[in-house]
């Protein structure tokens, strides 16, 4: 499904991934790991498409077209999916609101008519419920006055609203208490299938115990240093990434 | 021949057409006499810094209209709010158009100013309240020495007004350019209510300067709730002067809704004179190429227990300017006064610009004022956030600057008319999106 090749790509000048490879198929999920400032998030980021980095080789491909020229919405419109690291408060736009106008212009882009507003209701409920999200939750202007828990979890509401082919988590565990984990952890899972993908991008081995990924990526200093499986997680919660930071140096 | 020198000696002429007998032709003479004094307003003056009227007035304006020029209502449908019954008071060239008008003396009057000045009938009113909070500048005074048209609305005591009223002057410049100049009178007593939306319209690419002036009278208990769609286009200049006097516990609104004009000044006054009084000052700015709004607004508190909010909010694109300025008076005895004023805009070009000034000049010790203003850009990385969500970016932005004047459009108390401005948003922003915020 996803397909990264050598990617190379910086931000002024600064280069930040330095060839880096990542094969992603349909129905698997990846975990990617990795120290502070390793590019974790400059890798989301440009798989969604934020225009600031520049690829400057390599390529990536979505179901093997190359998605490199394509804006951030065209791929949301193919079924890119980022849930932020830190989501944005978007003052006088509500949650619904917000969520309406999304399904609606991906639909109108993918040439299909807009959602009925009693299927889009239905909709909103039953993901709000899988969410545990409280109804007049969706009522409140995007983000604004919301806990790191409540931004994460809408998050993962409009991952389940939008239903992607390819979903990035971003860090989605940080500022999540154990039970807002738990929730957060069984809408992805209940949300996974053999069509889509999901990447999981954290620093620890917690959300793993939950979301249990098929394979784990070390990133390091712009690359994919070591891979595996769902032990290399532990093995890097135990010892920490100063004996992959040696192996390679080595 | 100056325009001034041109107005001045055109004043003997405009005698000619109305009864110099009458009460309120003193009234106009005067003003003659302090417009002659004081001319037009230069950069010179303080309040008049960033607005420069050189421009428009070396056309050669024609000051009387000549001829009757008739309009389909098909052809002008459009600047209507149709979807609504209302009352409606149309002038074309500065002359009613009874074609279009629905006029009422039922229980309530809305009519004619040309009436209102000189029939019997409503000499009581006249003589109470014409001219009675209109200041004496050049502007006003050159409007008050040709006032002889526009709209008259008289809500007397315990009336609701049955349906809005919409007061709509369009120019057709058949007749070369012109210098409109209404004089609107709206009195509101005890316990009364109206709605009012008022609409400036060119229909020709003639340079047209309409100035304005309205006196507004709140009663006590009186509820004014006043709604400018200022959408003109790019050779018509409107300066707009506005006077609102409110008596205890009234509560007047005023929207101003600027989205096009070459130059548009608002002048917009209130004046207290009583207890428990709410005053609200609303406005949306949204401009490109190069034009201009000033709004210039003064909110005098006089007395104890008031209330005053301001919230205007700014987009400009390309080359357009804009300018608020925001006077606040507290007198001394204006004790428990709540006064509170916010100015935000939003920048899209670097050759877009805002000049923001709060004034406040405050003289009581127990009162809650504030300011705020704010100039910026639209948020890169709400619009990343947006885009990734499948929103394109032209209507992630249209979102962006929608909910940014979302809470103004909100207080909007007539959902055809706030329907109306979001479509006229939308249009603006070059967006064919269903936006319910």
């Amino acid at each position: 499904m996803l397909e990264i090749k050598d990617l190379h790509a910086s931000v002024e000048d600064k280069e930040i991934l330095k060839g880096l490879n990542l094969e992603v198929k349909a129905g698997e999920v990846h975990a990617i790991m990795g120290p502070n400032g390793a590019g974790k998030s400059t890798l989301a980021s440009i798989v969604a498409g934020k225009e600031e980095y520049e690829v400057t080789e390599g390529s990536i491909l979505l179901d093997g077209e190359d998605i490199e020229d394509l804006a951030a919405e065209e791929r949301a419109h193919k079924g890119v999916f980022l849930s932020f690291q830190y989501p944005v408060e978007i003052p006088g736009v509500t949650v619904t609101n917000f969520m309406k106008t999304a399904i609606n212009e991906t639909r109108k882009a993918q040439g299909l008519e807009e959602m009925p507003a009693k299927d889009m209701l239905k909709k909103i409920r039953e993901k709000s419920e899988l969410l545990d999200i409280d109804r007049k939750f969706l009522s409140r202007s995007l983000n604004q006055g919301f806990s790191g828990g409540e931004k994460k979890r809408n998050e993962i509401f409009q991952m389940a609203m939008m239903e992607p082919k390819l979903a990035i988590l971003d860090e989605t565990d940080s500022g999540l208490d154990i039970d807002a984990l738990r929730i957060v952890a069984n809408g992805v899972n209940k949300l996974k299938s053999k069509d889509n993908a999901v990447i999981v991008i954290t620093h620890y081995q917690r959300l793993l115990d939950y979301i249990v990924p098929d394979y784990v990526h070390v990133l390091y200093d712009g690359k994919i240093v070591k891979s595996g499986t769902k032990e290399l997680a532990l093995q890097l919660e135990e010892k920490g990434y100063d004996w992959i930071k040696e192996e390679i140096n080595a | 021949m100056e325009l001034k020198e041109k107005l001045v000696s055109s004043f003997l002429a405009f005698e000619n057409t109305v009864d110099v007998d009458a009460p309120v032709h003193d009234i106009r003479s005067q003003a003659i006499k302090v417009f002659e004094e004081k001319g037009f307003p230069t950069k010179k003056e303080e309040a008049w810094k960033y607005t420069s009227l050189n421009a428009i007035l070396k056309h050669d304006y024609s000051i009387f209209p000549k001829e009757e020029n008739a309009l389909e209502f098909k052809d002008v449908k459009k600047y209507f709010l149709h979807d609504l019954d209302t009352y409606k008071i149309v002038f074309i060239d500065g002359k009613y158009s009874s074609h279009l008008s629905e006029t009422t003396h039922d229980k309530i009057d809305v009519c004619l100013m040309s009436s209102a000045l000189t029939h019997d009938k409503y000499k009581p009113v006249i003589d109470n309240y014409f001219n009675k909070v209109a200041q004496k500048d050049g502007l006003t005074s050159l409007n008050t020495a040709f006032s002889k048209e526009g709209a008259y609305i008289y809500i007397p005591k315990n009336k609701l007004a049955d349906k809005p009223i919409q007061i709509i002057h369009f120019s057709t410049g058949k007749e070369s350019l012109q210098l409109l100049q209404p004089r609107n009178l709206i009195v509101v007593e005890e316990n009364s209510h109206v709605q009012i939306i008022e609409r400036h319209q060119s229909l020709t690419s003639n340079p047209v300067l309409t100035n304005s002036v309205t006196e507004i009278f709140a009663d006590k208990r009186a509820i004014v709730d006043y709604y400018k769609i200022q959408n003109d286009n790019e050779t018509a200049s409107l300066i707009d002067n506005t006077y609102i006097q409110q008596q205890a516990q009234s509560i007047a609104s005023v929207h101003t809704f600027a989205f096009g004009g070459n130059i548009t000044r608002n002048n917009l006054n209130f004046y207290q004179q009583g207890q428990g009084i709410d005053s609200i000052l609303n406005g949306v700015t949204i401009l490109e190429g190069k034009q201009h709004v000033d709004h210039n607004t003064l909110v005098h508190h006089t007395e104890p227990n008031c209330e005053s909010h301001q919230d205007y909010k700014g987009i400009f694109d390309e080359k357009a300017t804009g300018v608020f300025n925001g006077k606040i008076i507290v007198n001394k005895e204006a004790q428990k006064t709540n006064a509170f004023q916010s100015n935000n805009n939003i920048l899209l070009s670097d050759k877009a610009t805002i000049n923001s000034k709060p004034q406040l000049e405050i003289f009581a010790d127990d009162v809650k004022c504030s300011h705020g203003c704010t100039i910026g850009q639209l948020d890169e990385q709400a619009l990343f956030y947006m885009r990734s969500r499948g929103i394109g970016e032209k209507e992630a932005r249209a979102l962006l600057m929608y909910a940014f004047a979302n809470n103004v459009l909100e207080s909007v108390k007539i959902p055809q008319l706030k329907q109306r401005i979001n479509k006229l948003i939308a249009n603006k922003l070059g967006v064919n999106i269903g936006f319910d915020l």
